[in-house]
Parts: structure tokens; sequence; C-alpha cells
């Protein structure tokens, strides 16, 4: 299946990696990018940063809103982020998962389970090991994963816990990821 | 439409796992009246998945079985669905702005009714009472908090709650614009800390389904946050409908900070009286369209 949506989990040092990973995207990207960065409440102008940064169109994310095309969707803080197949976000107060709300696995798991091959997920930086087993469930329906490389990370331990799993992984030094996403989703085609 | 809008919602067969839930929900709702169809599925599945999983059954079907030929199962699994974990006075920066904007206006009443609905564990319930108890309110309100599921309301109702997450709650309360030492309001119990009673003395803890159940009353306010997100977009028109029919004239609505009226059929029956923080009061809708 082509690569319908691209999930990305990052953590410590997230915020100047998430920047650098959407300006190596290209901006007419075939696929929504969705993003669980673990934050405090007090960082709701984040999204308003990286737009200004990037020049993407980042928006924290709102309930039932659907997905376009080269936008990027933040989870905002104290929710859990979801999607659903029918190309709309979802948010959750459920319990964090291991102290993390949002939670990268949440992320990754519903966008397995709604896009099974049609999934790319990328682990950025950070400290601990979320979005190890998101990733390893969408790779397990057939989605691709990217994972940052841990000698180049800020932060190498969430990278590689999400090797430690075993999956298959493309390794990536953050300048290339956006690049390699790019070509694995392809341009937005234009409407006949 | 775009081909990457077509590639999100492209429609594969339908999975394994999507078929046992539907058959799960189709099952609930005839052996137990609990009715989950129109919830909105991502976080229905990883409530079932978890429930699955601690039950020790390898699959959803698995699951749907034993929720046929055991109560005490899908007792334990209304808890799951119902459970939400949130924080008093989550959101400080709403509550302050609930001072600022609606009080005023709840001061022109001589009697107030506010439905808090889908109200957990009651956290929001008591940061409510708190609030309009300091705004020397909360005498002549009557507080309605519902929610589907009778053990989390016995739990509002007991009103204790872990005195580790009194740290967290009292700098909310501060930044909620609290007016005084919030160690005021509860003492410590063996288990927590207990809320003080007089707090809830006027408020009505009840079961309602907001799926299933109509309007109960005419309502100054309702305050629903949080809660229409796990519920679909069908789902979410109707109880917006009942919403709508629960309010007074010019009565006030209030959803979570990441919902919204807009995109309902009643986006025209509101206008926001404070947009950031999701604060909506009803209006009279412009005639040209008519009523319903």
């Amino acid at each position: 299946m082509a690569c319908a949506i691209v999930v990305v989990g990052s953590s410590w040092g997230g915020v100047t990696a998430l920047a650098r990973l959407l300006n190596g995207l290209p901006r007419d990207l075939g696929a929504p990018v969705v993003v669980a960065q673990h934050r405090r409440d007090s960082e709701s102008m984040l999204a308003r940063l990286l737009s200004r940064q990037t020049g993407w169109m980042v928006r924290e994310a709102e309930d039932k809103v659907r997905m376009n095309p080269g936008t990027a969707y933040l989870a905002p803080a104290g929710y859990h982020l979801m999607v659903e197949r029918s190309g709309h976000l979802a948010l959750s107060t459920e319990a964090p998962v291991r102290f993390a709300r949002p939670s990268i696995d949440v992320l990754f798991e519903s966008a397995a389970a709604a896009y099974r091959s049609g999934v790319v997920g990328v682990v950025l930086t950070g400290t601990n090991d979320d979005g190890a087993s998101g990733l390893a469930a969408i790779v397990a329906r057939g989605g691709r994963a990217v994972v940052e490389d841990p000698a180049t990370a800020e932060r190498p331990a969430m990278p590689l816990a999400a090797l430690a799993t075993g999956i298959a992984a493309t390794v990536l030094p953050l300048e290339e990821i956006g690049p390699h996403v790019g070509a694995l989703c392809g341009p937005e085609a234009i409407p006949a | 439409m775009s081909v990457a809008e077509s590639r999100l919602s492209s429609d594969e067969p339908a999975d394994l796992e999507d078929i046992e839930i539907d058959l799960l929900l189709e099952a609930v709702y005839r052996r137990y009246g609990f009715d989950f169809r129109n919830y909105a599925r991502a976080s229905l599945r990883r409530r079932l998945s978890r429930r699955r999983d601690l039950e020790g059954i390898a699959t959803i079907s698995g699951l749907l079985e034993r929720l046929l030929h055991d109560p005490d199962c899908m007792e334990r699994l209304l808890l799951d669905l119902s459970i939400n974990v949130t924080a008093m006075f989550r959101d400080p920066g709403f509550y302050l702005a609930f001072r600022e904007r609606v009080v005023p206006v709840l001061r022109t009443y001589p009697f107030l009714r506010i439905w808090n609905a889908g109200c957990s564990t009651g956290e929001e319930t008591y940061s409510l009472a708190v609030l309009l108890a300091e705004e020397g309110l909360l005498d002549r309100t009557r507080i309605y908090a519902t929610d589907i599921n009778q053990s989390v309301l016995a739990r509002a109702r007991d009103g204790v709650f872990p005195l580790e997450k009194m740290r967290e709650y009292t700098e909310n309360y501060l930044a909620a614009g609290g007016t005084r030492a919030f160690s005021e309001y509860y003492v410590a119990a063996y288990d927590g800390v207990r809320f003080d009673p007089a707090l809830v003395a006027n408020v009505v803890f009840a079961q309602h389904n907001l799926v299933a159940d109509r309007s109960f009353n005419e309502f100054q306010v309702v305050i629903c946050r949080n809660v229409l997100i796990y519920f679909d977009k069908t789902l979410q028109d109707r109880v917006h409908r009942l919403f709508h029919d629960s309010l007074s004239r010019f009565g006030i609505l209030v959803l979570g900070q990441k919902e919204s009226v807009s995109f309902t059929p009643h986006e025209h029956d509101y206008q926001a009286l404070d947009d950031a923080h999701r604060i909506y009061r009803k209006v009279a809708r412009p005639t040209p369209h008519g009523g319903r």
C-alpha cells in the first residue's frame, strides 16, 4: 500500500529535531505528518514555533479534525493523539502510558491499526523507550520504520530502544530522514 | 479529492480485529443495553485490547465470549470505558475564564442549574463547586453530575482524592484564580484526602447515558469537557442536540480545550463567549434557516 501517513515520535531534544526533520521533508509531501512530542502544559506555542522555523503548516491537533497531506499535526499536552481510518484525528484523556501523555506508542499503535502497511513511523531523539513497541506494531502490520541514528541523536536512548526490538528499520542521521520519507511517500498528486 | 486524501480513506478490506470489535459491540448492546457502537474507534480499540490482555485472553472474540457469559467481566469493561484521567482544575486558564466571563452572567440568576455531563470520578465537579463557593454562588446552585458508570459516580460522591496529587492540584487551583489556601477544602483521610462534603451538598450525582438517555431538565450551564472526544461524528451530533435542547435561553455550553461546536449541526446556535477556552453561549438562530 502506498504511504498514507507519517507518524513521528520524539522526546528530549525533540523540538530542535522536529524542526530539522520538517525542514528536510518535501513541502508537497503526499501524506500528513502526525507528531507525538513529549511536552508539558506550558508549551502550547510549539506549533507556531515549528511553523515559523520550517515553513510547514503545523497545527496543534483538535478532536475530529480531518488530516490533510503536507500538514503536520502535533499532539496537545495532556492528551493522547490517535488517528482514525476515516482520516480524522482523535484525542483521548486515558491514563498516561508509562508517564507519557501524549504517548508515542499510543499514536503509533493507532496508526498501525488504521493504516497498516500505509504507515511510515519515525523515532527521533529521547531519553526513554516510548515508541519502541509502537514502531514494532507498525512493522508487524507491514508499515515501515525509520529510526534516527543513535550515534548522532541528541539523546540516543529512544532510538536505541526502538532498534533493540529487533525490527527491520532504516537508520539514518536526522538530515537524511526527511528526504528518505519524502521518497517513500512521494508528492501530493495534482488533482485531475 | 487529492490522491493523498484518497490514500487516507482507501477501503482495504476490514481486518479480522475490526470484525471482532463490531461483533463485540453488537453483543454488548444486545446483552446489556450499553451502546458503544458509535464510540470513536481508536480509543475503543485500545481499551478493548487492554481488557483482553488483563483478562488473559488471546483475542477480542475470546473477550466477547466471556462478556456474554460473565456480567462481572462486563462491569470491568464498563469501568475501562468510563475512566478518563483528569485533574482538579485541569486547564487552569479555563477556570480563570469561567470566573471572568461566565460568573458575571450567572450572578443575574436567582437560582442556577448546572449539568456536569460525564463527570467520571468527580475532579471537575469539585473544582467547579470550589469556584462557585468562592464566587458566592454555590448556595443557589444545583449541580447535576452525571456519568454512565455507577461505580465512578460512587467514587465522585466520596470525594476522596490521592494525597500525592494535591501539590499539582494546588498549583492548578492558584493558576485558576483560587482565592484561599487550597488545603482549606480537604482533610487528610486514611486513603488520601477527603474534600469537604459541604461542597457537594447541592450536587446530585446520577447515572445518565449520553448515548441513550434524554434531556432531564433545563440548565443555565452545561459542562462537558473531554467526553465527546470518545464519540464518533454521528453520536457527537446527537449529543450536541441533547445539550442544545437542555440549555435555557442564553444558556452556556462548555467543551474541552480541543473540542468545538464548529462543524456540528448546532454551530450557528452558539456564539463564543471565550473562543480559546471553548465557552459558548446559546443564541437565537438567525431566521433564514428557520428552526428545526
